[in-house]
Protein backbone atom coordinates (compact mmCIF):
# COMPACT_ATOMS: atom_id res chain seq x y z
CA UNK A 1 0.00 0.00 0.00
CA UNK A 2 1.20 3.50 -0.66
CA UNK A 3 1.25 5.86 2.18
CA UNK A 4 1.65 9.66 1.81
CA UNK A 5 4.61 9.77 3.07
CA UNK A 6 6.56 7.89 0.39
CA UNK A 7 6.88 10.91 -2.25
CA UNK A 8 9.78 12.84 0.30
CA UNK A 9 12.00 13.96 -2.41
CA UNK A 10 12.52 17.91 -1.53
CA UNK A 11 14.91 18.54 1.04
CA UNK A 12 12.76 19.58 3.44
CA UNK A 13 10.52 16.60 5.52
CA UNK A 14 7.91 18.23 7.39
CA UNK A 15 7.34 21.57 8.54
CA UNK A 16 5.65 23.40 10.70
CA UNK A 17 3.67 26.60 9.57
CA UNK A 18 3.02 29.08 12.26
CA UNK A 19 1.09 26.03 14.25
CA UNK A 20 -0.72 26.78 17.23
CA UNK A 21 -2.82 23.78 19.59
CA UNK A 22 -5.10 24.64 22.20
CA UNK A 23 -6.89 22.83 24.74
CA UNK A 24 -11.14 23.34 24.44
CA UNK A 25 -10.37 25.58 27.43
CA UNK A 26 -8.50 27.97 25.03
CA UNK A 27 -5.02 27.37 26.53
CA UNK A 28 -2.57 27.62 23.77
CA UNK A 29 0.18 24.52 24.63
CA UNK A 30 1.51 25.02 21.40
CA UNK A 31 1.88 29.17 19.48
CA UNK A 32 2.79 29.75 17.02
CA UNK A 33 5.29 27.13 15.73
CA UNK A 34 7.48 27.71 12.37
CA UNK A 35 9.90 25.15 12.44
CA UNK A 36 11.03 23.07 9.22
CA UNK A 37 12.94 19.44 9.67
CA UNK A 38 15.30 18.39 7.07
CA UNK A 39 15.11 15.26 5.13
CA UNK A 40 17.70 12.74 6.70
CA UNK A 41 17.87 14.99 10.07
CA UNK A 42 17.65 14.19 13.39
CA UNK A 43 15.96 17.27 15.19
CA UNK A 44 15.76 16.88 18.71
CA UNK A 45 13.07 18.96 20.76
CA UNK A 46 14.43 19.49 23.55
CA UNK A 47 12.47 21.90 26.93
CA UNK A 48 11.37 21.13 30.56
CA UNK A 49 8.41 19.27 31.36
CA UNK A 50 5.22 20.78 30.05
CA UNK A 51 7.22 22.97 27.32
CA UNK A 52 5.43 21.47 24.50
CA UNK A 53 7.80 18.85 23.10
CA UNK A 54 5.46 15.69 23.30
CA UNK A 55 2.20 17.78 22.03
CA UNK A 56 4.55 19.16 19.02
CA UNK A 57 5.12 15.36 18.19
CA UNK A 58 1.52 14.15 18.48
CA UNK A 59 0.52 17.28 16.33
CA UNK A 60 3.07 15.87 13.27
CA UNK A 61 1.46 12.19 13.55
CA UNK A 62 -2.26 13.64 14.18
CA UNK A 63 -2.53 12.19 17.48
CA UNK A 64 -3.44 15.65 18.07
CA UNK A 65 -5.03 18.13 15.45
CA UNK A 66 -3.53 21.62 14.97
CA UNK A 67 -6.14 24.52 15.82
CA UNK A 68 -4.48 26.98 13.73
CA UNK A 69 -1.64 26.77 11.00
CA UNK A 70 -0.86 23.80 9.05
CA UNK A 71 1.91 21.08 9.22
CA UNK A 72 2.85 19.99 6.04
CA UNK A 73 4.93 16.89 5.37
CA UNK A 74 6.35 16.42 1.66
CA UNK A 75 4.46 19.54 1.17
CA UNK A 76 0.82 18.19 1.68
CA UNK A 77 -0.86 20.26 4.66
CA UNK A 78 -1.30 16.80 6.86
CA UNK A 79 -5.08 17.75 7.52
CA UNK A 80 -6.01 16.80 4.19
CA UNK A 81 -4.62 13.10 4.72
CA UNK A 82 -6.19 10.09 6.19
CA UNK A 83 -4.88 10.18 9.26
CA UNK A 84 -4.87 6.31 10.11
CA UNK A 85 -3.08 5.94 6.52
CA UNK A 86 -1.07 8.67 7.80
CA UNK A 87 0.51 6.92 11.22
CA UNK A 88 1.32 4.17 9.19
CA UNK A 89 3.65 5.96 7.22
CA UNK A 90 5.31 7.71 10.39
CA UNK A 91 6.95 5.56 12.95
CA UNK A 92 6.55 6.12 16.36
CA UNK A 93 8.41 4.91 19.64
CA UNK A 94 7.69 6.02 23.39
CA UNK A 95 9.12 6.02 26.54
CA UNK A 96 7.79 2.66 27.80
CA UNK A 97 7.81 1.07 24.64
CA UNK A 98 4.18 0.88 24.72
CA UNK A 99 4.50 -2.94 23.32
CA UNK A 100 1.22 -5.10 23.07
CA UNK A 101 1.66 -7.35 26.69
CA UNK A 102 -0.38 -10.04 24.88
CA UNK A 103 1.22 -10.45 21.82
CA UNK A 104 4.75 -11.90 20.61
CA UNK A 105 7.64 -9.76 20.34
CA UNK A 106 7.41 -11.20 16.59
CA UNK A 107 3.81 -10.15 15.83
CA UNK A 108 4.22 -7.15 17.55
CA UNK A 109 7.15 -6.12 15.45
CA UNK A 110 4.92 -6.99 12.34
CA UNK A 111 2.16 -4.87 13.54
CA UNK A 112 2.00 -1.79 10.83
CA UNK A 113 2.99 -4.47 7.83
CA UNK A 114 0.05 -6.88 9.10
CA UNK A 115 -2.29 -3.74 8.99
CA UNK A 116 -0.64 -2.78 5.41
CA UNK A 117 -2.14 -6.27 4.79
CA UNK A 118 1.92 -7.44 3.54
CA UNK A 119 1.75 -11.14 3.07
CA UNK A 120 2.67 -13.26 6.03
CA UNK A 121 5.63 -14.38 4.55
CA UNK A 122 6.91 -10.86 3.86
CA UNK A 123 6.44 -10.24 7.26
CA UNK A 124 8.09 -12.71 8.89
CA UNK A 125 10.92 -11.83 6.90
CA UNK A 126 11.28 -8.24 7.67
CA UNK A 127 10.14 -8.99 11.42
CA UNK A 128 13.49 -11.17 11.64
CA UNK A 129 15.52 -8.64 9.55
CA UNK A 130 14.42 -5.58 12.06
CA UNK A 131 15.19 -7.92 15.29
CA UNK A 132 18.71 -8.16 13.33
CA UNK A 133 18.91 -4.95 13.03
CA UNK A 134 18.43 -3.65 16.53
CA UNK A 135 20.52 -6.19 18.21
CA UNK A 136 18.32 -9.06 19.05
CA UNK A 137 18.39 -12.65 17.82
CA UNK A 138 15.27 -13.09 16.12
CA UNK A 139 15.69 -17.15 16.99
CA UNK A 140 16.17 -15.49 20.58
CA UNK A 141 13.83 -13.45 20.42
CA UNK A 142 10.48 -13.56 18.50
CA UNK A 143 8.54 -16.00 20.46
CA UNK A 144 8.98 -13.98 23.67
CA UNK A 145 6.02 -11.98 25.75
CA UNK A 146 7.23 -8.29 26.03
CA UNK A 147 6.59 -9.27 30.41
CA UNK A 148 10.28 -11.22 29.33
CA UNK A 149 11.82 -8.68 28.41
CA UNK A 150 14.20 -6.11 30.03
CA UNK A 151 13.76 -2.34 29.63
CA UNK A 152 16.66 -2.11 26.86
CA UNK A 153 15.27 -5.25 25.00
CA UNK A 154 11.62 -3.59 25.23
CA UNK A 155 13.30 -0.48 23.65
CA UNK A 156 14.82 -2.18 20.90
CA UNK A 157 11.65 -3.95 20.21
CA UNK A 158 9.76 -0.57 20.12
CA UNK A 159 12.20 0.64 17.60
CA UNK A 160 12.27 -2.49 15.38
CA UNK A 161 8.22 -2.18 15.64
CA UNK A 162 8.77 1.66 14.50
CA UNK A 163 10.53 0.92 11.32
CA UNK A 164 8.97 -2.33 10.44
CA UNK A 165 7.33 -0.86 7.27
CA UNK A 166 10.10 1.28 6.49
CA UNK A 167 8.75 4.78 7.27
CA UNK A 168 10.72 7.52 6.33
CA UNK A 169 9.76 9.93 9.19
CA UNK A 170 10.41 8.34 12.83
CA UNK A 171 9.02 10.41 15.68
CA UNK A 172 10.68 8.97 19.19
CA UNK A 173 9.29 10.38 22.35
CA UNK A 174 11.80 10.20 25.03
CA UNK A 175 12.38 6.39 24.14
CA UNK A 176 15.40 5.91 26.35
CA UNK A 177 14.13 8.27 29.43
CA UNK A 178 13.64 4.84 31.84
CA UNK A 179 16.41 2.92 31.06
CA UNK A 180 19.02 2.69 33.80
CA UNK A 181 22.63 5.07 32.21
CA UNK A 182 24.39 2.22 31.00
CA UNK A 183 21.70 1.17 28.88
CA UNK A 184 21.10 4.21 27.67
CA UNK A 185 24.70 4.85 26.31
CA UNK A 186 24.08 2.01 24.62
CA UNK A 187 21.04 2.33 22.66
CA UNK A 188 22.06 6.14 21.86
CA UNK A 189 25.39 4.53 20.05
CA UNK A 190 23.54 2.12 18.65
CA UNK A 191 20.61 4.75 17.33
CA UNK A 192 23.39 7.02 16.02
CA UNK A 193 24.58 4.12 14.09
CA UNK A 194 21.12 3.33 12.42
CA UNK A 195 20.31 6.75 11.77
CA UNK A 196 23.26 7.62 9.92
CA UNK A 197 22.86 4.06 7.72
CA UNK A 198 18.79 4.32 7.54
CA UNK A 199 18.57 7.93 6.58
CA UNK A 200 15.67 8.62 8.16
CA UNK A 201 13.95 11.94 9.54
CA UNK A 202 13.89 11.59 12.56
CA UNK A 203 12.13 14.36 15.68
CA UNK A 204 13.25 13.11 18.90
CA UNK A 205 12.00 14.73 22.57
CA UNK A 206 14.35 14.64 25.12
CA UNK A 207 14.58 16.76 28.37
CA UNK A 208 18.36 15.42 28.66
CA UNK A 209 20.99 18.49 27.25
CA UNK A 210 23.34 15.32 26.69
CA UNK A 211 21.34 13.21 25.05
CA UNK A 212 20.20 16.10 22.71
CA UNK A 213 23.96 17.53 22.06
CA UNK A 214 24.73 13.70 21.19
CA UNK A 215 21.90 12.35 18.84
CA UNK A 216 21.18 15.88 17.24
CA UNK A 217 22.20 17.02 13.78
CA UNK A 218 19.97 20.33 15.35
CA UNK A 219 18.20 21.05 18.39
CA UNK A 220 14.88 22.94 18.59
CA UNK A 221 14.57 24.74 21.99
CA UNK A 222 10.57 25.01 23.41
CA UNK A 223 9.69 26.90 26.57
CA UNK A 224 5.95 27.28 27.28
CA UNK A 225 4.94 26.28 24.16
CA UNK A 226 7.05 28.60 21.97
CA UNK A 227 10.05 27.90 19.89
CA UNK A 228 13.12 30.13 21.76
CA UNK A 229 15.26 29.00 18.56
CA UNK A 230 16.83 25.92 16.40
CA UNK A 231 20.58 25.69 17.01
CA UNK A 232 23.66 22.90 15.97
CA UNK A 233 25.31 21.40 18.85
CA UNK A 234 28.04 23.92 18.17
CA UNK A 235 26.19 26.90 18.32
CA UNK A 236 23.65 25.47 21.16
CA UNK A 237 26.47 25.68 23.47
CA UNK A 238 27.79 29.51 22.38
CA UNK A 239 24.29 31.15 22.39
CA UNK A 240 23.66 33.66 24.93
CA UNK A 241 19.71 33.11 25.10
CA UNK A 242 18.97 32.67 28.50
CA UNK A 243 16.75 29.56 28.64
CA UNK A 244 19.81 27.79 26.85
CA UNK A 245 22.11 29.23 29.21
CA UNK A 246 19.52 27.07 32.00
CA UNK A 247 20.31 24.27 30.00
CA UNK A 248 23.45 24.57 29.54
CA UNK A 249 24.42 25.10 33.27
CA UNK A 250 22.65 22.51 34.21
CA UNK A 251 25.31 20.55 31.77
CA UNK A 252 28.12 21.27 34.18
CA UNK A 253 26.29 20.74 37.38
CA UNK A 254 25.07 17.59 36.17
CA UNK A 255 20.92 18.54 37.51
CA UNK A 256 20.63 17.33 33.64
CA UNK A 257 20.57 13.41 33.12
CA UNK A 258 23.37 11.50 33.98
CA UNK A 259 22.78 10.25 30.13
CA UNK A 260 25.60 9.93 27.69
CA UNK A 261 29.34 9.97 29.22
CA UNK B 1 -36.20 -38.71 54.92
CA UNK B 2 -32.83 -37.31 54.43
CA UNK B 3 -31.96 -34.59 51.46
CA UNK B 4 -30.26 -36.67 49.52
CA UNK B 5 -32.38 -39.70 49.56
CA UNK B 6 -35.21 -37.03 48.81
CA UNK B 7 -33.07 -36.20 45.52
CA UNK B 8 -32.95 -39.59 44.76
CA UNK B 9 -36.57 -40.83 44.89
CA UNK B 10 -37.41 -37.35 43.25
CA UNK B 11 -34.29 -37.77 40.16
CA UNK B 12 -37.13 -36.68 37.31
CA UNK B 13 -38.32 -33.98 39.61
CA UNK B 14 -34.56 -32.48 40.69
CA UNK B 15 -32.92 -32.98 37.25
CA UNK B 16 -36.38 -30.62 35.57
CA UNK B 17 -35.50 -28.01 38.01
CA UNK B 18 -31.77 -27.93 37.76
CA UNK B 19 -32.52 -27.32 33.75
CA UNK B 20 -35.14 -24.78 34.91
CA UNK B 21 -32.68 -23.38 37.05
CA UNK B 22 -30.09 -22.98 34.36
CA UNK B 23 -32.21 -21.73 31.70
CA UNK B 24 -32.80 -18.67 33.88
CA UNK B 25 -29.71 -18.10 34.70
CA UNK B 26 -28.52 -18.42 30.95
CA UNK B 27 -31.25 -16.55 29.75
CA UNK B 28 -30.71 -13.44 32.18
CA UNK B 29 -26.77 -14.04 31.55
CA UNK B 30 -27.33 -13.60 28.05
CA UNK B 31 -29.43 -10.64 28.22
CA UNK B 32 -27.35 -8.76 30.88
CA UNK B 33 -24.34 -9.15 28.57
CA UNK B 34 -25.63 -8.08 25.37
CA UNK B 35 -26.56 -5.04 27.59
CA UNK B 36 -23.60 -4.74 29.70
CA UNK B 37 -21.21 -5.55 27.53
CA UNK B 38 -21.43 -2.73 25.00
CA UNK B 39 -23.19 -0.25 26.99
CA UNK B 40 -20.03 -0.81 29.05
CA UNK B 41 -17.65 0.13 26.05
CA UNK B 42 -19.45 2.87 25.11
CA UNK B 43 -19.23 4.68 28.67
CA UNK B 44 -15.66 3.84 28.92
CA UNK B 45 -14.99 7.67 26.68
CA UNK B 46 -18.28 9.22 29.09
CA UNK B 47 -17.11 9.92 32.35
CA UNK B 48 -19.74 11.54 33.57
CA UNK B 49 -22.96 9.50 32.36
CA UNK B 50 -20.82 6.56 33.43
CA UNK B 51 -20.99 7.75 36.84
CA UNK B 52 -24.87 8.00 36.37
CA UNK B 53 -25.08 4.92 34.78
CA UNK B 54 -23.29 2.63 37.24
CA UNK B 55 -24.95 4.79 40.06
CA UNK B 56 -28.48 3.30 38.93
CA UNK B 57 -27.07 -0.09 38.80
CA UNK B 58 -25.94 0.29 42.30
CA UNK B 59 -29.30 1.30 43.29
CA UNK B 60 -30.92 -1.66 41.55
CA UNK B 61 -28.64 -3.95 43.32
CA UNK B 62 -29.65 -3.02 46.62
CA UNK B 63 -33.23 -3.65 46.32
CA UNK B 64 -34.00 -7.30 47.92
CA UNK B 65 -34.71 -9.46 45.31
CA UNK B 66 -37.70 -11.13 46.55
CA UNK B 67 -39.10 -7.33 46.46
CA UNK B 68 -37.62 -6.58 43.01
CA UNK B 69 -39.59 -9.99 41.62
CA UNK B 70 -43.18 -8.61 43.42
CA UNK B 71 -42.45 -5.44 42.02
CA UNK B 72 -42.31 -7.11 38.09
CA UNK B 73 -45.21 -8.36 39.05
CA UNK B 74 -47.87 -5.46 37.88
CA UNK B 75 -45.56 -4.10 35.32
CA UNK B 76 -47.05 -4.68 31.85
CA UNK B 77 -44.79 -6.36 29.11
CA UNK B 78 -42.31 -7.61 31.33
CA UNK B 79 -43.69 -8.49 34.62
CA UNK B 80 -46.69 -11.40 35.61
CA UNK B 81 -46.07 -14.43 37.09
CA UNK B 82 -43.77 -16.51 35.75
CA UNK B 83 -39.99 -16.85 33.79
CA UNK B 84 -39.99 -13.97 31.76
CA UNK B 85 -40.30 -12.09 35.09
CA UNK B 86 -37.88 -13.57 36.75
CA UNK B 87 -35.29 -12.87 33.93
CA UNK B 88 -36.13 -9.58 33.75
CA UNK B 89 -35.09 -9.11 37.51
CA UNK B 90 -31.81 -11.25 37.48
CA UNK B 91 -30.71 -9.62 33.93
CA UNK B 92 -31.32 -6.36 36.17
CA UNK B 93 -29.21 -7.68 39.07
CA UNK B 94 -26.34 -9.37 36.48
CA UNK B 95 -26.05 -5.63 34.21
CA UNK B 96 -23.80 -4.12 37.54
CA UNK B 97 -21.16 -6.35 37.52
CA UNK B 98 -20.72 -6.72 34.02
CA UNK B 99 -21.09 -3.04 32.91
CA UNK B 100 -18.24 -1.76 35.56
CA UNK B 101 -15.97 -4.39 35.20
CA UNK B 102 -16.36 -3.90 31.56
CA UNK B 103 -15.84 0.09 31.84
CA UNK B 104 -12.81 -0.48 34.42
CA UNK B 105 -11.13 -3.32 32.28
CA UNK B 106 -10.50 -0.76 29.30
CA UNK B 107 -10.05 2.11 31.19
CA UNK B 108 -7.15 0.12 33.04
CA UNK B 109 -5.30 -1.10 29.90
CA UNK B 110 -1.99 1.15 30.31
CA UNK B 111 -2.15 4.31 28.24
CA UNK B 112 1.07 3.75 26.40
CA UNK B 113 -0.05 0.30 24.98
CA UNK B 114 -3.16 2.34 24.03
CA UNK B 115 -1.15 5.23 22.62
CA UNK B 116 0.90 3.45 20.34
CA UNK B 117 -1.58 1.51 18.90
CA UNK B 118 -3.11 4.45 17.32
CA UNK B 119 0.27 6.21 16.64
CA UNK B 120 0.82 3.05 14.72
CA UNK B 121 -2.11 3.53 12.57
CA UNK B 122 -4.66 1.09 14.09
CA UNK B 123 -8.19 2.61 13.63
CA UNK B 124 -10.61 2.81 16.61
CA UNK B 125 -12.45 -0.54 16.14
CA UNK B 126 -8.92 -2.74 15.38
CA UNK B 127 -7.73 -0.54 18.92
CA UNK B 128 -10.90 -1.85 20.78
CA UNK B 129 -10.83 -5.92 19.43
CA UNK B 130 -7.23 -6.46 19.12
CA UNK B 131 -5.78 -4.40 22.38
CA UNK B 132 -8.20 -3.28 24.60
CA UNK B 133 -10.84 -5.91 25.19
CA UNK B 134 -7.93 -9.15 24.83
CA UNK B 135 -6.10 -6.81 27.63
CA UNK B 136 -9.50 -5.97 29.62
CA UNK B 137 -10.45 -9.29 29.18
CA UNK B 138 -9.63 -10.85 33.27
CA UNK B 139 -11.25 -8.24 34.86
CA UNK B 140 -14.40 -8.70 32.20
CA UNK B 141 -14.48 -12.24 33.03
CA UNK B 142 -14.19 -11.74 36.55
CA UNK B 143 -17.66 -9.44 36.17
CA UNK B 144 -18.64 -12.09 34.41
CA UNK B 145 -17.91 -14.57 37.16
CA UNK B 146 -19.52 -12.47 39.96
CA UNK B 147 -22.90 -12.00 38.40
CA UNK B 148 -22.79 -15.61 37.33
CA UNK B 149 -22.34 -16.76 40.98
CA UNK B 150 -24.72 -14.08 41.74
CA UNK B 151 -27.48 -14.93 39.43
CA UNK B 152 -27.46 -18.94 40.74
CA UNK B 153 -28.16 -17.67 43.92
CA UNK B 154 -30.98 -14.85 42.97
CA UNK B 155 -32.59 -17.41 40.82
CA UNK B 156 -33.66 -19.69 44.12
CA UNK B 157 -35.88 -16.72 44.97
CA UNK B 158 -37.76 -17.01 41.35
CA UNK B 159 -39.89 -19.49 42.70
CA UNK B 160 -41.45 -17.07 44.45
CA UNK B 161 -43.36 -16.02 41.96
CA UNK B 162 -43.70 -19.28 39.70
CA UNK B 163 -40.54 -19.12 37.66
CA UNK B 164 -39.22 -22.77 38.96
CA UNK B 165 -35.84 -23.51 39.56
CA UNK B 166 -34.24 -25.58 42.36
CA UNK B 167 -36.17 -22.67 44.67
CA UNK B 168 -39.05 -24.87 44.19
CA UNK B 169 -37.95 -27.13 46.81
CA UNK B 170 -36.70 -24.54 49.05
CA UNK B 171 -39.68 -22.63 49.41
CA UNK B 172 -41.72 -26.09 49.31
CA UNK B 173 -39.56 -27.23 52.55
CA UNK B 174 -40.00 -23.80 54.25
CA UNK B 175 -44.09 -24.64 54.08
CA UNK B 176 -43.33 -28.04 55.19
CA UNK B 177 -40.99 -26.78 57.87
CA UNK B 178 -38.66 -29.74 56.69
CA UNK B 179 -35.32 -28.83 56.32
CA UNK B 180 -34.08 -31.48 54.66
CA UNK B 181 -36.27 -30.45 51.38
CA UNK B 182 -34.63 -26.77 52.05
CA UNK B 183 -31.38 -28.34 51.82
CA UNK B 184 -32.78 -30.67 48.35
CA UNK B 185 -32.94 -26.91 46.82
CA UNK B 186 -29.74 -25.40 48.29
CA UNK B 187 -27.36 -27.88 48.03
CA UNK B 188 -27.70 -28.54 44.77
CA UNK B 189 -28.01 -24.52 43.93
CA UNK B 190 -24.72 -23.99 45.81
CA UNK B 191 -22.96 -27.11 43.62
CA UNK B 192 -23.89 -25.67 40.50
CA UNK B 193 -22.76 -22.22 41.47
CA UNK B 194 -19.40 -23.48 42.98
CA UNK B 195 -18.95 -25.68 39.73
CA UNK B 196 -19.80 -22.72 37.55
CA UNK B 197 -17.25 -20.45 39.55
CA UNK B 198 -14.19 -22.61 38.99
CA UNK B 199 -14.92 -23.45 35.49
CA UNK B 200 -15.01 -19.68 34.71
CA UNK B 201 -12.09 -19.16 37.52
CA UNK B 202 -10.20 -21.49 34.79
CA UNK B 203 -11.04 -19.81 31.66
CA UNK B 204 -10.15 -16.27 33.00
CA UNK B 205 -6.96 -17.23 33.96
CA UNK B 206 -6.36 -18.77 30.50
CA UNK B 207 -7.08 -15.76 28.70
CA UNK B 208 -4.71 -13.32 31.12
CA UNK B 209 -1.51 -13.32 29.00
CA UNK B 210 0.23 -10.72 30.85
Amino acid sequence: MKSPTDSLQDGCALSFQDTTYRLPSGNALISNLNLTVARGETLILLGRSGSGKTTTLKLINRLLDASEGDILIAGKPIRSLDPIELRRGIGYVIQDAGLFPHWTVERNVGLVPRLDGWPDEKIRARVREMLSLVGLPPEEFAERRPSGLSGGQKQRVGVARALAADPPILLMDEPFGALDPITRADLQKEFLALAARLQKTIVFVTHDVREALYLGTRIAVLDQGRLVGVYTPGEFLKTSEPEIHAFAASLHSGAAGEGAQ
Amino acid sequence: MKWYEFLLHNRVEVFQRIIEHLGLVAASMAIALAFGLPVGIWLVRRAKLQRWVIGVANVLQTIPSLALFGFLIPVPWIGGVGASTAIVALSLYAILPILRNTCIGIMEVDPAVVESARGMGMTPRQVLWQVQLPLAAPVLLAGVRVATAMCIGIATVAAAIGAGGLGVFIFRGLAMVNNQVILAGAIPAAGIAIAVDSGLGYFQKSVDKR
